[in-house]
Order: structure tokens, then C-alpha cells, then sequence
């Protein structure tokens, strides 16, 4: 080596000469160090600008979706145009069947009057116009919405014959002409509004009979294709609520438990090793694995129903048991021996020694991770595309073996839709939802570690 | 003979123990014969045997690495929580072999207590963790039975006066002597017939030491004491019995003063001049 060498010995003396030596080479360890660190923040300062890039597109987009153009009307329900007999009432010589029946087909006439009449009649108000464009008229208004004009009489036919106000939902169009969604500039015939429609929208939305609300469609509704102004989240939601309650209960008891004997209890031997390696395995898996074990034992062998919530559930609890008992080990094993060792030293039995000392310290780390496993189990999509969970479900499921979307199927359904420059800002809108669960999912996870760490 | 010369003797060799008696002997309470103890293929500790004199203080002294401790471990039966530990001879006490394994394990150390090396408080109240023995064990039969039991132990323990306040704090919050302390109370708390000492005082300062000592000495009215120390001061002040270990064997046993005074072996004669150690 250099410095010991006797030639720098000899040039001026071992002190000076080494000295010499280490000075030279400190600008280029310094800048070395200078230039690590600078690799460092850049890493940092990269992933923190593409998470904003991400976050800044997604909300940029999404947030407008919270909001959607809506007719404010006054509805005249005229008797006239919806000739509709009056509600039967049960006579007292009828029988129940009887009435059921003069009830039903009294509903069958409600729902074929013709509503579009009314819509178009409220715009006339607003735009004579109007009057004499029937097809232009009702295509501004989402086609769903004349469900709720039918349910007003339904509940309560007093209102025939009055004029009340109804806020409607604008159809996709005008909402997209609106939001400046599409260009404006385009030829007519690449346009999705007539001429005469990007008119009085503009002329509506001056006058305020068009307005841009709230949109509680987006929570109250379930998806739709034919009226994709009221297409909503609820059905996902409450798909992927179930979905969540099912991992809960079936993944995190199970790999907690599984967990506990692994770690304390059972014999450390060729066979345990094997199960180890094979659990840390299980949770590299790809998830669309888990989809296909999923379809052919829970459908094929077990005959479950297609996208049932039941089947998701189980076939995410599958993908979330190898982390919860990965999590649960890992914070039973931070656990200080001491403490075991304390416990069975004033003759505690192993189990007693587990659950009274060892669980309640490590109960916050299986916490979150439990948690951190079922935001996981939230999010993903591939295992349940393989079990019918991407098929279109216009209905809230009411029991786990109802057919139900869920929020990532349900965005990536919206994401493929042919509307696009409507279904690109509620695409985004239901990313928001869903990121907005997760974080306070882990939230959660936070405020739960702290409440318990707080006890000792 | 050297360390060195020691552990490439060969393995059948058996070295005799060198015991000394008691000029005033007492009742034995534990009597080991012949215990080899095992990791795996290594043996640890080469067939010793000891009497362990009831209501006094035995200490095992030796270098890092002798098997003091675990040769103390095998009176409670902790070696079982190791994997791979593997315990053989008997263990007499009162006449029961504790190393068989018909022998309950939880009532052995309801008997047997023990205080660690770290104090290891539960993270829980003072309280809650004198009180955690009595109460597995179903000894309190009612709440003020278990207040006694908990003020008795800690009066015993010497802590009653500083944390007669504050029961209801975390014990984790007390200085590392008084924790100590609080260990030696939670193992009093089930009333043991014998308390083993696995270098009680080695994380504590020479203020909390001293008060655990005196602790010691009173406790010998009642109790039979096994401690391990490293500290030859420790056993010369503490202990009636001392038993000198070396490379997994016993070299020496017998009343303090002799030996510390007049060992009889080399290996004992270095390790307590500090020629090695």
C-alpha cells in the first residue's frame, strides 16, 4: 500500500507525506459522498413528483365528476297527456289477489304514460321552442330520469294534476358540452349534441334552470348503460363492503391463530420450515392466481354463483392469509422473551404465557397489518375478474351471494366505456372513492395502533 | 492445566468434583445426580451433581461460557422452552425427581421461582404484576386476600414503602433496581420454596445491588437461593455455598469462606485471583 510504502517514507517524512496522501483523495471521497446523497434526494423527490403527478391527474379529473349538470324543472303532471286512471283502491268484497292484481297493471299503465311529453312540456316552458322538437327536447335529460316522475305520482297520486319542481339529471352530453368536455369548435357531425340541443343548453345553463350539483347519483345509484348520466358506485360499494367484512372475518382469525401456533407453539423441524417457506411463497403469488383456484373450487367444485361477493371475499381472504400471518409473526416474534420467559417463570402455561403477556403486546402489529392486508384485498382486481365479478350488475347485491360488482372492477368497467369523454372524469371520481377508503382504512389502522400502545 | 489443556482433554476423561463439607451441615433441599445437558449433539454441561442445602444461598461462579446458567435453568425446568435442549440425570427435590417428565411443569415452578438477569417486568401495573402469579395459580380467594398477598411481597421485596402509592402505575416505569425488586417480589408472590437468581444484579448499578443483596441475605430465613454471578465480590458476600464451574464441568463446590479462602483446585485458584475470566 502506498501509505506505508518506504518511498513516501523517504519523499518528506511519514506524517507530512500521509497527510498529503489522505488530503488528496478527500475532494474525491467528499464529492462521492455529495454525489450519493444527491442520487438519494433525487430518488426521493422523484417518487414524491410522480405520486403528485399521479394524484394532481387523478383529482384534477375526478373532482369535476362530483359535480353534474341538472335540470331544475316545474312539472306539470297533466292529466291530459298521462290519462291515467286513478290508483284502485281495495274495494271490500275484493279479494286480496284481486286487488294485487288491478294494483299492478294500475302500475304497468303509470310506467308506459308518456312521461317524455312532461319533460319535454317543462323545457317548452323554459324554451317554446321546444315544443315543437320533441326528439331534441328529451335527449338533454338522462333517460332514467323519468323513473322518478312515475315514482312521484306512485307515492303519491294527489299530485296529478299540479305542477311541481323536479331536479333531473342532464343527460351525459350535455353535461360533457357543458364542462367543455368536447371540443367545441368540432364539425356538427362529429358532435354527440344537435345544434339546436348545444343551444339551449348553453341557454339553460345561463338561465339557471341548469346547474351543476352535487352528484349524489354517484352514491345513490347503481351503474347503467342505457342513462350513463345516473350511473353510480353503490352497487360496488356495498360489493366490496361485503367483500371486506368476509376477509375480516375468515383471513384474519385464521391467520392470526395460524400465526400464534407457528410461532409459539409448534416443533421447529423439516416440516414447519417447509410450511414457512411456503406461506412467504403464497404471498408472492401473482393474485390472478388466486382467481383461477377461486373459480375452479369455490364455482366448479363448491357450485357457488358467479360474481358473488361470498366467492370474492374467500378468493381475497386466500391472498390476504399469507400477509396477515406474515404481519402476526413478525410483531408475536418483536415481542421481548423476557416477558414470555417472566410468565412461565412464575409458572404460567405456554398458552396462558401467549395469550395474557405475548398476544396483547403484539396485538397493534397484527392490527395493521391485518388492516394493511384488507385495504390490499380492496384494491384488487385480477382474482375477481376471474370469477364473474367483471360482469355488468345493475343491482345493490342484499346478501353476499348476490351478483355484485365491486369499486376496482367497477373502475376498470368504467375505464373501458365507450363514452369516453364522460366516463374519464367518473372513472376518476370512483378512483377517488376508492382511494378515499383505503386512506381511512389506514387511518384507522394508525389510530388503532396508538389507542393500544397507549395501554401499557 | 490451562483452559486450553482442559477442553482438548479427552472427552471420556471424567474430572471429580472437589467438595468440601459443611462444617455445620444442613437438611439438602435439592439434590442433583449426574445431570449432562445437551444442545443438540454438544454437551454443555458433563455429569454433575450437587446438593443444594435448604434455607441458604448457593452461588455458581465461573467464566462466560461454564454452563452455570444453564445448569440453574434445569431446576425450573426453563430449558425446556429452548429448542434442542435435552436435560438428563435427576434432580431430587424433597425426595421428587424434577427432571422427570411426569413432573407438571407449571406446579414445579409455582414451587421453583426465578428472577432473570434483565429485570422483566410485565408491561403492566405494579400491582397486576405481583398479583399475576397469585392469581393464575387461584391462591387469592378474594380481593382482599390478593391485596395482602401483594403487600406482603413487596414489603418482603424492601419496595412496599417506595411504591405504596403508586400500585397502579406501570411497573416498566420504575428504576432498574426497583424493577429488580419487583421481580424478586413477583417471584415471592407464589411462595416459593426455592428462588434461583440468573445474575440478578449484573444490569444494575452498585446502589440498587447492594440493596438487592440485602434483600438476599434476609430472604435465606425463608428460602432456598440459587444464584449465578460473575461478580466473585457478589458470591463472597451473599452466598453460604459456592460452586465453581469451568468448561461445562463442576471443579469445585463447598462452603464460601473455604472456598474463596483455600481453593483446592488450580482452575479455582485462577478464576478467583483473576488469573482468567
Amino acid at each position: 500500500m502506498a501509505i506505508t510504502s518506504p518511498d513516501s517514507a523517504i519523499s518528506g517524512g511519514f506524517g507530512t507525506s500521509n497527510r498529503d496522501l489522505i488530503a488528496r483523495r478527500l475532494a474525491a471521497r467528499h464529492r462521492s459522498e455529495r454525489m450519493f446523497r444527491a442520487v438519494g434526494l433525487g430518488a426521493i423527490l422523484l417518487g414524491i413528483s410522480l405520486v403528485g403527478i399521479l394524484f394532481g391527474s387523478i383529482l384534477s379529473k375526478g373532482i369535476p365528476a362530483f359535480t353534474q349538470a341538472t335540470f331544475h324543472l316545474d312539472v306539470a303532471f297533466d292529466p291530459e297527456v298521462l290519462r291515467i286512471p286513478e290508483r284502485p283502491q281495495k274495494a271490500a268484497d275484493q279479494s286480496v289477489a284481486e286487488f294485487n292484481q288491478e294494483l299492478l297493471s294500475w302500475q304497468r299503465r303509470l310506467r308506459t304514460a308518456n312521461w317524455n311529453r312532461l319533460i319535454q312540456e317543462a323545457i317548452a316552458a323554459k324554451i317554446p321552442a321546444a315544443a315543437d322538437n320533441a326528439r331534441d327536447a328529451i335527449g338533454l335529460v338522462a333517460s332514467n330520469e323519468r323513473v322518478k316522475l312515475w315514482e312521484m305520482v306512485e307515492d303519491n297520486p294527489a299530485i296529478m294534476g299540479t305542477t311541481q319542481p323536479v331536479s333531473l339529471i342532464a343527460s351525459a352530453n350535455v353535461d360533457v358540452w357543458l364542462k367543455g368536455n368536447i371540443d367545441r369548435t368540432l364539425e356538427q357531425r362529429y358532435q354527440q349534441l344537435s345544434a339546436l340541443q348545444q343551444q339551449w343548453s348553453d341557454a339553460l345553463y345561463e338561465e339557471g334552470v341548469i346547474s351543476m350539483d352535487f352528484s349524489t347519483v354517484l352514491f345513490t345509484n347503481v351503474d347503467s348503460r342505457s342513462s350513463p348520466a345516473t350511473a353510480g358506485l353503490l352497487g360496488a360499494i356495498v360489493g366490496s363492503v361485503m367483500m371486506m367484512a368476509i376477509v375480516m372475518v375468515v383471513a384474519v382469525p385464521i391467520g392470526v391463530m395460524a400465526a400464534i401456533y407457528l410461532e409459539e407453539f409448534a416443533p421447529k423441524n423439516r416440516l414447519t420450515d417447509f410450511i414457512e417457506v411456503n406461506i412467504n411463497n403464497l404471498a408472492a403469488v401473482p393474485s390472478i392466481v388466486f382467481g383461477l383456484l377461486g373459480a375452479a373450487v369455490f364455482i366448479n367444485f363448491l357450485g357457488l354463483p358467479l360474481s358473488a361477493p361470498l366467492v370474492g371475499g374467500l378468493v381475497l381472504s386466500l391472498m390476504t392469509l399469507p400477509t396477515v400471518i406474515i404481519a402476526s409473526r413478525a410483531s408475536l416474534r418483536a415481542v421481548p422473551p423476557s416477558i414470555r420467559q417472566a410468565a412461565l417463570g412464575v409458572g404460567a402455561s405456554p398458552t396462558q404465557a401467549m395469550f395474557h403477556h405475548t398476544l396483547p403486546l403484539a396485538v397493534p402489529g397484527m392490527l395493521t397489518g391485518a388492516i394493511i392486508g384488507v385495504a390490499q384485498a380492496l384494491g384488487e382486481t385480477a382474482p375477481l375478474l376471474l370469477i364473474g365479478m367483471n360482469a355488468f350488475v345493475a343491482s345493490v347485491p342484499s346478501t353476499p351471494l348476490d351478483q355484485s360488482s365491486a369499486l376496482p372492477v367497477q373502475i376498470y368497467l368504467w375505464q373501458g366505456n365507450e363514452l369516453r369523454n364522460f366516463f374519464e372524469a367518473r372513472t376518476s371520481a370512483a378512483i377517488i372513492v376508492l382511494l378515499a377508503v383505503m386512506i381511512s382504512l389506514n387511518a384507522l389502522a394508525i389510530v388503532l395502533r396508538h389507542r393500544f400502545e397507549r395501554r401499557w | 492445566m490451562s483452559a486450553t489443556a482442559l477442553a482438548e482433554a479427552p472427552h471420556e476423561t471424567r474430572y471429580e468434583t472437589i467438595r468440601i463439607a459443611d462444617p455445620s451441615p444442613r437438611e439438602t433441599k435439592i439434590s442433583a445426580q449426574d445431570v449432562h445437558v445437551y444442545y443438540g449433539a454438544k454437551e454443555a454441561l458433563h455429569h454433575v451433581s450437587i446438593d443444594i442445602p435448604a434455607k441458604s444461598v448457593t452461588a455458581f461462579i465461573g467464566p462466560s461460557g461454564c454452563g452455570k446458567s444453564t445448569f440453574l435453568r434445569c431446576f425450573n425446568r426453563m430449558n425446556d422452552t429452548i429448542d434442542g435442549c435435552r436435560v438428563v440425570g435427576r434432580l431430587d427435590m424433597d425426595g421428587e425427581d424434577l427432571n422427570d417428565h411426569r413432573q407438571d411443569v407449571v406446579l414445579l415452578r409455582a414451587r421453583v421461582g426465578m428472577v432473570f438477569q434483565k429485570p422483566n417486568p410485565f408491561p403492566k401495573s405494579i400491582y397486576d404484576n405481583i398479583a399475576y402469579g397469585p392469581r393464575i395459580h387461584g391462591v387469592a380467594r378474594s380481593k382482599s386476600d390478593l391485596d395482602a398477598i401483594v403487600e406482603h411481597s413487596l414489603t418482603r421485596a424492601g419496595l412496599w414503602q417506595e411504591v405504596k402509592d403508586r400500585l397502579q402505575e406501570p411497573g416498566t416505569g420504575l428504576s432498574g433496581g426497583q424493577q429488580q425488586r419487583l421481580c424478586i417480589a413477583r417471584a415471592i408472590a407464589v411462595s416459593p420454596e426455592v428462588i434461583l437468581m440468573d445474575e440478578p444484579c449484573s444490569a444494575l448499578d452498585p446502589i440498587a445491588t447492594a440493596r438487592v443483596e440485602e434483600l438476599i441475605r434476609e430472604l435465606r430465613e425463608n428460602y432456598t437461593i440459587i444464584i449465578v454471578t460473575h461478580s466473585m465480590s457478589q458470591a463472597q458476600r451473599v452466598s453460604d455455598r459456592t460452586a465453581y464451574f469451568h468448561l461445562g464441568y463442576l471443579v469445585e463446590e463447598g462452603p464460601t469462606e473455604s472456598i474463596f479462602n483455600d481453593p483446592q483446585e488450580k482452575r479455582t485458584k485462577d478464576y478467583i485471583t483473576g488469573v482468567f475470566g
